[in-house]
């Protein structure tokens, strides 16, 4: 039986994809090159790794408000994340997300994601349901 | 959510298909945050720079803006954050027409629908300061923290999309920072070291940012209101907030004694509707600013580019400039930036603080806020890396972009810019 986890309700469509996980936050202006597709923040804990198509799984969102128009145009480029899960997002990313109807989810009832998901896990995530479901291990 | 009949009619399209995208995206995400309804708000405040929009972000714009003029306006005053370029200043910082061209369209559009270009980060001093109580959509972080902790006003981080949505409905969905349960204290930091200057309080909003790091968590620092030299003032108060809204993500902070909802401590930690709640202080001294100081350290360095900026000067802040550059010249491998509100810019025209700076080498550029501008293509046009500012905000922000940042008082910056090293 695959993992399944709960959370709140999320925003965007459902989609399944690869893990990439990591103790450390997320801001689109602060963290990407988004021209690029990889993080380019030194201190960020994913410096160099490719973030296009993964599932981001991190801890919070960060940073200043740009992220929220970011995202749509990330994707309308082709080079966005397919999807988000924080342990807990601020305001922005989920406005974000919402402009750019881009998969996110939140508030585990089990805890932390980051504890939880392992980078190269195979995940689907379904917003309405608020289920993150860890196809790959049992 | 609860709708009202106004919102049900925006919701069926009958207020057009711009108020209609406006309601729907801010029902998904208030249903993300459990807001029960929408609340009226009396401004909003848009960050849309071109670098953040793209092409995309632009064409969707201009979408809006070729509607019926009834169907695009706004219905509450909304104001805009700083731009991508400043037309006046862009092709000295190594900015292209491409550039140019592209922030044209984007402010052709806002001004379509009815948005104020005030392009300004520091709306809080210079354009209608949010009351205690006021509801808003404010976009650009540092002036959330600063309106919702130094003002009493009610906002949440409003991303673009979401703040102009604001100003299209004249609501918000009311969750997070609209709600009393979200603005009481969480976490008690004391501050054992006066700081003593814009970097000191950008300094300390980075430590109590690092700390606290979540949007959720609403710091509370005390010690501020008991030192002789008084209560920091809004410049100072501007860098600390801006900072730790940065470094923290926060939105909220209290300073007994000094903030508006914090007459007392106890009144930061919610008062009587949580008694005895007030936890333990995290002490901050004078080892945690250097610290903090040092993680960007760089003495010895070549300078590329000095900018005050993040968030733009004050009128106040732009005669320290002036008076510190006087009689001195920028040396000639260094640029000098300096990033103020086209208001504040006016103003330093007519009193002849922008011709002093600028006599002495310096740029100054009116309606942006430097990080917003092309920061990548600006170093990259321009052989820049090493940076230094007195702005904490930037340090955290600029990394991100290929520079490596250094912090230092707004004096050390102006001596290091005349040396072309840090100093």
């Amino acid at each position: 039986m695959p993992i399944v986890l709960k959370c709140h309700k999320g925003l965007g469509p459902t989609v399944t994809g690869t893990a990439l996980v990591a103790e450390d936050n997320f801001s689109a202006r602060y963290d990407l090159d988004r021209l690029k597709g990889i993080f380019s923040r030194p201190a960020h804990k994913l410096f160099r790794r490719s973030y296009v198509d993964r599932i981001l799984v991190l801890q919070t969102a960060k940073g200043g408000v740009a992220s929220a128009w970011m995202l749509r145009e990330m994707a309308a480029r082709g080079m966005a994340p397919k999807a988000i899960v924080f342990d807990r997002t601020n305001t922005i990313l989920a406005q974000g997300a919402a402009f750019a109807e881009l998969a996110m989810v939140d508030r585990f009832e089990a805890g932390d994601p980051i504890t939880l998901i392992r980078t190269g896990d195979e995940l689907r995530i379904e917003p309405d349901k608020g289920l993150v479901t860890i196809l790959n291990r049992d | 959510m609860r709708l009202t009949e106004d919102e049900k009619a925006i919701l069926a399209g009958e207020a057009g298909p711009a108020r209609q995208w406006a309601i729907r995206h801010q029902m998904a995400v208030g249903e993300f945050f459990d807001a029960p309804e929408l609340v009226p708000v009396g401004q909003a405040h848009v960050m849309a720079d071109t670098e953040s929009l793209g092409e995309s972000g632009v064409a969707w714009l201009e979408s809006l803006a070729a509607l019926p003029e009834r169907e695009r306006r706004v219905r509450v005053p909304t104001i805009t954050d700083p731009r991508g370029l400043d037309p006046a200043s862009y092709k000295r910082l190594g900015q292209t027409d491409a550039m140019a061209a592209i922030e044209a369209r984007a402010i052709a559009a806002f001004e379509a629908l009815g948005v104020l270009m005030t392009n300004t980060c520091i709306n809080y001093q210079t354009v209608l300061p949010p009351v205690r109580g006021e509801h808003l959509a404010m976009g650009d972080t540092g002036v959330v923290i600063y309106s919702n902790s130094v003002q009493g006003a009610r906002s949440n981080f409003e991303g673009g999309p979401s703040a102009l949505a604001a100003g299209l409905t004249g609501r918000t969905p009311r969750y997070g920072y609209h709600l009393d349960a979200h603005r009481a204290g969480t976490r008690h930091f004391e501050v054992k070291h006066r700081p003593r200057d814009l970097a000191d309080w950008g300094a300390l909003g980075g430590i109590v940012g690092k700390a606290a790091n979540s949007y959720w968590e609403v710091p509370v620092v005390s010690g501020l209101d008991s030192w002789v030299e008084g209560p920091p003032n809004s410049d100072e108060l501007k860098h600390f907030g801006a900072a730790l809204a940065s470094f923290g993500s926060v939105a909220l902070f209290h300073m007994p004694g000094v903030t508006p909802e914090a007459p007392t401590l106890a009144d930061a930690f919610g008062g009587q509707r949580r008694p005895a709640s007030v936890p333990q202080a995290v002490p901050i001294g004078s080892s945690d600013f250097d610290a903090f100081y040092a993680g960007y350290a760089a003495t010895g360095d070549k300078v590329d580019v000095v900018v005050f900026a993040a968030p733009q000067l004050s009128l106040i802040e732009m005669q320290r400039v002036a008076g510190l550059i006087d009689g001195r010249r920028v040396h000639a491998g260094t640029a000098l930036v300096v990033a103020t509100s086209p208001e504040i810019k006016f103003a330093a025209d007519r009193m002849g603080l922008t011709a002093r700076i600028e006599a002495a080498g310096g740029i100054v550029a009116a309606g942006v806020c430097f990080y917003q501008s092309y920061a990548r293509e600006m170093a990259e046009a321009n052989g820049w890396q090493r940076l230094l500012t007195n702005s904490a905000k930037l340090v955290n922000i600029i990394a991100g972009y290929g520079y490596k940042p250094t912090l230092a008082s707004m004096e050390a910056c102006i001596d290091s810019a005349v040396a072309g090293k840090v100093v």
